[in-house]
């Protein structure tokens, strides 16, 4: 079931591989292993995986990741489009 | 003092001093909660200690939480806390204070001895109280000194569920406490194998995936949710039914509000039930397209086998019940994405944008030939 994807292409992921380390953080938090190891820096490797929680972009000690995360869900994005600050979940 | 994460996602203003440090007083959560078994005594006090295995009064409140019922009460004291008899070399586990998320964590643990460290997170499970922040680094740091968790135990690790990953920076907690984050599996129920290959997870370990057990699991909050906004709905539109043109009160509400109610449940049941049960297998990304597909499903079902109870029904009242039924599937539909674990913000933005213009319509539009089929 790992093969749920979502829409393709609206994933607000961005990855500068020059400043990767090559810790692996990014891989061990990624819940859908949108990032892999090779030859000593992380690849990007399933984009379109990514649900924007944004703990690859928390857990880089480089900097090197940037997503617009936030929650997604219905009220979330309701609130956000009208302007006010409410909860998820 | 509250501090936001800059884009780059690091706490920029965190100087390597604890902000607010001094502040935070020292704490032991109190033994005098249904769950706690006993006390167990370290070198910064007794200790509330709990055991692996569930109650019966742990397995009703979680079952009615899962109903959407006394959800938001049903907490832990945050702060430290013992399962078994762990010493000074026993691991350390991070876990939120929504009392399901912490009984998840002990029930999956039974025979071990550990430290649960309990973040405050107003009462919310892990992954969203990552999202939001509150299970974070801030508050991370907090607990560790709150608690005096270097002086219980004698390493510097602690083991965090993967899916807090999002609310705090591993190497900001290493920077400012000297404690090291191992982030653990997925699901707790991998935590004795992980603990026991020396916190290595195996590869399957670090993926979320969104099986039928655990989609089954959200449905009633989500059929509870839609209900109620549905039964107010449902109500309104019986009362308005019965007034009717040509029908006595009781007998227009039988002929033409009893249909729509039913248009409305069935709209519920598909979007909330068939949806997320059925969800890999209907065609389609947009969740309000599969929802509209359900809804169709569950549309013909309910109609094609109660059909001949309203045979005067013409053609504008069933276009409209239809249209209705679509749309309140589609609908809530969009709103499991919320539930999910796999669509991103980004995604059910555009999702919400293209869909929310024509569900409007199509509710209008549903309405509209209602109202004119019974009044005209
Ligand atoms: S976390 Fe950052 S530095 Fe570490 S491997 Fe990933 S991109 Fe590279
Ligand atoms: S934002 Fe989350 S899902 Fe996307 S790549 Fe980063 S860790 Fe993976």
């Amino acid at each position: 079931m790992s093969e749920l994807t979502y829409l393709e292409d609206v994933v607000s992921l961005a990855y500068d591989r020059n400043r990767c380390i090559g810790c692996g953080m990014c891989v061990t938090v990624c819940p859908h292993q949108v990032f892999a190891l090779q030859r000593g820096r992380a690849d990007m490797v399933a984009r379109n995986h990514c649900m924007e929680c944004g703990a690859c972009m928390r857990n880089c000690p480089a900097g090197a990741i940037t997503v617009e995360a936030g929650e997604g869900c219905v009220r979330g994005v309701i609130n956000e489009l009208l302007g006010i600050e409410g909860p998820c979940c | 003092m509250t501090i936001s994460p800059s884009a780059s996602g690091q706490l920029r203003f965190l100087p390597v001093a604890r902000p607010g440090a001094g502040e935070v007083t020292f704490r032991l959560p109190s033994p005098d909660q249904p769950f706690v078994r006993g006390t167990l005594t370290t070198p910064v006090g007794k200790v509330p200690q709990v055991r692996a295995g569930l109650n019966l009064r742990d397995r009703l409140g979680s079952w009615l939480a899962r109903w959407n019922i006394g959800r938001m009460h049903f907490t832990v004291e945050p702060g430290l806390y013992a399962l078994g008899r762990p010493d000074e070399h026993s691991p350390v586990l991070v876990s939120a204070n929504y009392k399901m998320s912490f009984d998840v964590l002990r029930s999956a643990l039974p025979g071990r001895d550990l430290w649960i460290l309990v973040l405050d997170t107003k009462g919310i499970n892990v992954w969203c109280a990552a999202g939001k922040g509150t299970f974070g680094t801030l508050e991370l740091l907090d607990r560790i000194q709150a608690s005096r968790l270097e002086e219980v135990v004698s390493h510097r690790r602690l083991i965090v569920p993967q899916l807090g990953a999002p609310g705090l920076a591993a190497h900001e907690i290493r920077r400012h406490s000297g404690f090291r984050v191992i982030y653990g599996p997925v699901m707790a129920s991998d935590l004795p194998r992980f603990l026991d290959n020396g916190c290595r997870a195996e590869p399957g370990m670090r993926v979320k995936d969104f099986p039928l057990s655990e989609r089954l699991v959200l449905v009633p909050v989500e059929v509870m949710q839609a209900l109620r906004v549905g039964l107010p709905l449902i109500l309104v539109l019986l009362a308005v039914s019965g007034l009717a043109r040509n029908l006595a009160y009781g007998r227009a509400v039988e002929v033409h509000g009893l249909p729509m109610a039913l248009a409305v449940l069935a709209g519920i049941l598909a979007g909330t039930v068939m949806t997320p049960l059925l969800l890999p297998w209907i065609p389609g990304r947009f969740f309000s397209g599969k929802g509209v597909l359900t809804g169709l499903v569950c549309f013909a079902g309910i109609f094609g086998f109660l059909r001949h109870r309203w045979p005067e029904q013409g053609l504008m009242e069933s276009m409209a019940l239809l249209l209705v039924t679509l749309t309140i599937a589609s609908w809530f539909a969009m709103a499991f994405t919320g539930a999910t674990t796999y669509t991103s913000p980004g995604g059910v933005r555009r999702e919400m944008l293209r869909a929310i213009p024509l569900q409007a319509a199509a509710l209008i539009i549903g309405l509209g030939l209602w109202l004119t089929a019974l009044f005209s």
